[in-house]
């Protein structure tokens, strides 16, 4: 085995879901600098990762009555999931997890609005699978991972699971709805505290008319559609606390109804131009891609919002200046960052293995862990950081380890027979394995008691599958493992 | 504004504390626990809507203001008026809350908040969660009670049945345990028998580690050592056996495990339930049978009553005391979705053993001049009239044999209503 390359490992879990040891020694192969432009510039690179879906060799999934991705919940969860195992444009992905909570968007009130199915189709379908080429909200995502800020939050705007999410659905000129003109300013710009209440009250007048509208019937052929509705939309100008043209002007000028769209598009503009927009994104990428624990670095942060004005909300110069930032590449920020649930399921399944495992063993394994995908708590996300972790996460988190370990038992002891001549070696053959942080001298010696606990060392094939399952679920189980 | 996470890694260095020694805890808790009094923090969220919930029925402002949403009269479920004449019902679906009304174990408190009430969600749980106004931040309300008690804190002296542990609970040096299911709070082994026994002796020396120089190692550890310090009072709330049906959904189960944990003595003094779905922005339908705040009202009837009753039943009743709050009201104009916005004050619960029931406070005049003095936003919104730090400080001086001054870092007690 090669020697580990811990800065293609810290990569890949953080600009990725980890990775197998296959592939991780395929991008140290690369080198840092042209690993990370495959981890970028990932355009390039086909995305067939959908068809692999039940091929051997990959994670699987359970099919109950067919596989049905773009119209039920269960099965998107499921190809996400293995989508974060095998896509090979891991950014993106981890983007589009990035966007799916900051702009939070959950299932269940969209399902109690217009049911399970069309609620699955406006989160998660795919234009080339779906009758009437729905582009669900993920795809969205994945559209603008790395895209322009300004351009996404025009097509969250847009968004028909969004536009039911936060009820601008039903935003009309006689009754303005300030649901999502709020959370608009809130939480996916500015931030809380940047702005007087009438702000809210004038945002939501900027958005009536902002509606829905189903096109194409009831059925599959038929989808909900952004709808800009004229005669909803309230035409009197609008007074914000801040500038919302470049010239200073803080007034959204009386706009005839047909004209009127361009409210909408002139206060986007403004919220994303704001002076409190760019370093807000970018406290939240760098927590996000660099390091939760330390006092973050500030002169990186203010470049990161620098750039943000400089390329006019661009998020992928962003991200170039932060993989390429002494802080992200420096040891110090290794292992400091919570994971998140699925990250934490992902990287488990990579590096413990997942041959004869199905991803729908996840989901309510995840639901206790406190992330189930497209069920975020509410649309400010999941609480992140040292909030994954309590008493009983922690419990749900150990016991997702012993249930993959179990599952693996046999390809672990497969794979460590070749090499595995003791219980010293096997305790250093699984660290390597999970690509584990080492573990203080008590802990390493806590895991090396157990690899000696029970009947003396023989390296028997029974003794060696419940030692190894034994080891990497002490290991994914461990507070260590819970950092990427 | 800080956030959870932001509070949680300022404080973690206080999450060196130590857990007791395990075959200690069951003395401990009936050291701490003298009274066997318990709390059970209750949060709708969303911000509840109060006058869906208690009606001011006969007001033609009500009916004005909310053509759709307005409960008829002859439908509430009349409780009498309050000091200022206003007659009140409640909603329909709360036929458990009016027995337990009744009963005089049940006091609504009405128009509770703060001045210049926020009307952000977020800021607005942080504001009730840490009982401050100009700076929700840091260690919640209840966490700083719970860092009064005697130390070492028994790790189940606070048990959330929600899978985050609350702002309100988070507390400097003591640690709450996150418990959504008592089923699920057992360990798994890959390996069966002895093995599994060796498996657990590990991960309890591994997590048994708290490097200071690493306090989010340290803080992670934390909660694996609570885990295994309490994974075996837990399981014997799997054995409970209630005394009343619970309804099937999350929050039925959730007040079920509490009384379960009560009934098995396991040591908790205060308990964090949640039933969400009150952002009722559309389709709050209240005058459907199957509209959205109907069966919000219905879930909370239910388990209510159930929880009530099976207490009641246990003899378990008189120790505890159930105290309900939301981030805000809601806005008093209904808005075109047949929904409400978010507003101000809202109305809190309370129902307990000792509890003086009744009705507290007075209902808003929803006249919708820019001078009514119980209106605020320009007459849209309910304005406060009870602090609700005066709530909990009764709380803590009265129930919880604590002190509001200390814990609260002012005193409110005297514009408390005396409910208990």
């Amino acid at each position: 085995m090669a020697p580990r390359d811990v800065l293609i490992e810290h990569l890949l879990r953080r600009a990725g879901f980890g990775a197998s040891p296959a592939v991780i020694e395929a991008y140290a192969d690369m080198g840092y600098a042209t690993a990370l432009d495959a981890l970028i510039n990932y355009e390039s690179i086909f995305d067939d990762v959908d068809t692999k879906i039940g091929r051997p060799g990959y994670v699987l999934i359970t099919a109950r009555a067919g596989f049905a991705p773009t119209t039920n919940i269960t099965d998107a969860r499921q190809r996400w999931l293995f989508r974060m195992v095998h896509t090979e444009r891991p950014l993106q992905e981890k983007m589009a997890l990035f966007w799916h909570n900051h702009f939070a968007t959950a299932f269940g009130k969209i399902a109690g609005a217009v049911g399970a199915t069309e609620a699955t189709r406006t989160l998660a379908a795919k234009p080339s699978e779906d009758a009437a080429g729905v582009k669900g909200q993920l795809e969205v995502f994945r559209e603008f991972a790395t895209g322009n800020f300004r351009d996404l939050l025009i097509a969250m705007a847009r968004d028909p699971a969004m536009l039911i999410w936060l009820d601008g659905r039903t935003n009309v000129k006689a009754r303005p709805q300030e649901n999502f003109a709020r959370e608009l300013m809130e939480l996916f710009t500015m931030g809380v505290g940047t702005f007087p209440e009438a702000d809210v009250y004038a945002g939501a007048r900027v958005f009536t008319g902002w509606n829905l509208a189903r096109v194409g019937g009831n059925g599959a052929a038929g989808s909900f559609v952004f709808n800009y509705n004229a005669n909803q939309h309230d035409t009197t100008a609008k007074e914000f606390s801040f500038p919302i043209y470049r010239n200073g002007g803080r007034t959204i000028p009386s706009r005839a109804g047909a004209a009127g769209m361009q409210d909408g598009l002139d206060l986007i503009d403004a919220v994303a131009s704001h002076p409190a927009t760019g370093p807000r994104l970018a406290r939240k990428l760098y927590a996000f891609f660099v390091n939760e624990v330390d006092p973050p670095d500030q002169a990186l942060i203010a470049d990161l919002a620098r750039i943000y004005y400089a390329s006019r909300f661009e998020i992928k110069p962003m991200l170039v200046r932060l993989f390429t930032a002494d802080a992200f590449t420096s040891s110090a920020s290794f292992y400091k960052r919570y994971s998140w649930p699925a990250e934490f399921v992902a990287r488990a399944l990579h590096e413990v293995g997942w041959a004869g495992f199905s991803v729908n063993d996840a989901l309510t394994p995840m639901v206790t862990m406190g992330q189930q995908l497209f069920e975020p708590p509410d649309v400010a996300g999941w609480d992140l950081g040292p909030a994954w972790f309590t008493s009983g996460s922690m419990v749900a988190r150990m016991n997702f380890a012993a249930q993959l370990a179990t599952n693996q038992k046999f390809e672990l002891r497969d794979q460590a027979k070749p090499v595995v001549k003791s219980p010293e070696s096997l305790v250093s053959w699984a660290m390597d394995r999970l690509t584990a942080a080492s573990f203080p001298s008590d802990g390493y010696n806590a895991l090396l008691d157990y690899a000696r606990a029970g009947a003396n060392w023989t390296g028997s094939d029974t003794q060696l599958a419940t030692k190894a399952s034994g080891v990497a679920h002490l290991i994914a189980g461990s507070a260590h493992y819970q950092f990427v | 504004m800080m956030t959870r996470r932001e509070f949680v890694r300022g404080g973690i260095a206080a999450f060196t504390f130590g857990f007791a020694a395990p075959e200690f805890l069951s003395d401990l808790a009936r050291a701490q626990d003298t009274a066997r009094r318990n709390l059970v923090v209750l949060y709708l969220s969303g911000g509840n809507d109060a006058l869906s919930m208690i009606v001011p029925y006969n007001d033609p402002q009500y009916r004005e203001r909310r053509p759709v949403l307005a409960i008829p009269a002859a439908n509430v479920l009349q409780i009498g008026t309050d000091r200022a004449s206003t007659a009140l019902g409640l909603n329909p679906r709360l036929t458990g809350l009016k027995s337990i009304f009744d009963a005089g174990r049940l006091a609504f408190i009405q128009r509770t908040g703060y001045a210049n009430s926020s009307r952000s969600h977020f800021q607005g749980t942080d504001i009730w969660s840490t009982a401050n106004p100009q700076v929700p931040q840091g260690a919640g309300w209840l966490g700083r009670y719970l860092d009064t008690i005697p130390s070492p804190a028994d790790p189940l002296v606070g048990w959330s049945t929600t899978r985050d542990v609350p702002r309100l609970l988070l507390a400097d040096r003591v640690g709450v345990a996150a418990i959504p299911s008592v089923a699920g709070y057992a360990l798994a082994s890959p390996n069966p028998g002895v093995d599994a026994q060796f498996a657990r002796q590990a991960a309890t020396r591994i997590a048994s580690h708290v490097p200071v120089d690493m306090p989010h190692l340290a803080f992670v550890n934390a909660s694996a050592q609570q885990a295994f310090a309490t994974l075996d009072r837990v399981a014997q709330v799997g054995f409970y056996r209630p005394a009343a049906a619970y309804p099937n959904n999350g929050f039925g189960q959730a007040l079920q495990a509490v009384a379960g944990a009560m009934a098995a003595g396991v040591g908790t003094r205060v308990f964090f339930v949640q039933t969400g779905g009150y952002d009722t922005h559309a389709g709050q339908n209240t005058n459907q049978a199957n509209g959205s705040y109907p069966q919000l009202m219905g879930t909370l009837n239910d388990g209510l009553l159930a929880f009530y009753t099976d207490l009641v039943r246990q003899g378990l009743f008189k120790d505890t005391m159930i105290l309900q709050f939301s981030e805000f009201g809601r806005r008093i104009n209904e808005n075109a979705s047949a929904g409400t916005d978010h507003g101000a004050a809202s109305v809190m619960m309370v129902i307990g053993g000792d509890v003086r029931g009744g009705i507290y406070g007075t209902a808003a005049n929803l006249a919708p001049t820019p001078d009514n003095p119980t209106l605020e936003n320009n007459g849209n919104d309910i304005r406060y009239e009870t602090d609700f730090r005066s709530v909990y400080a009764r709380v803590i001086d009265n129930w919880l044999g604590g002190n509001s001054v200390q814990v609260l870092g002012g005193d409110f007690r005297a514009a408390a209503p005396p409910f208990v």
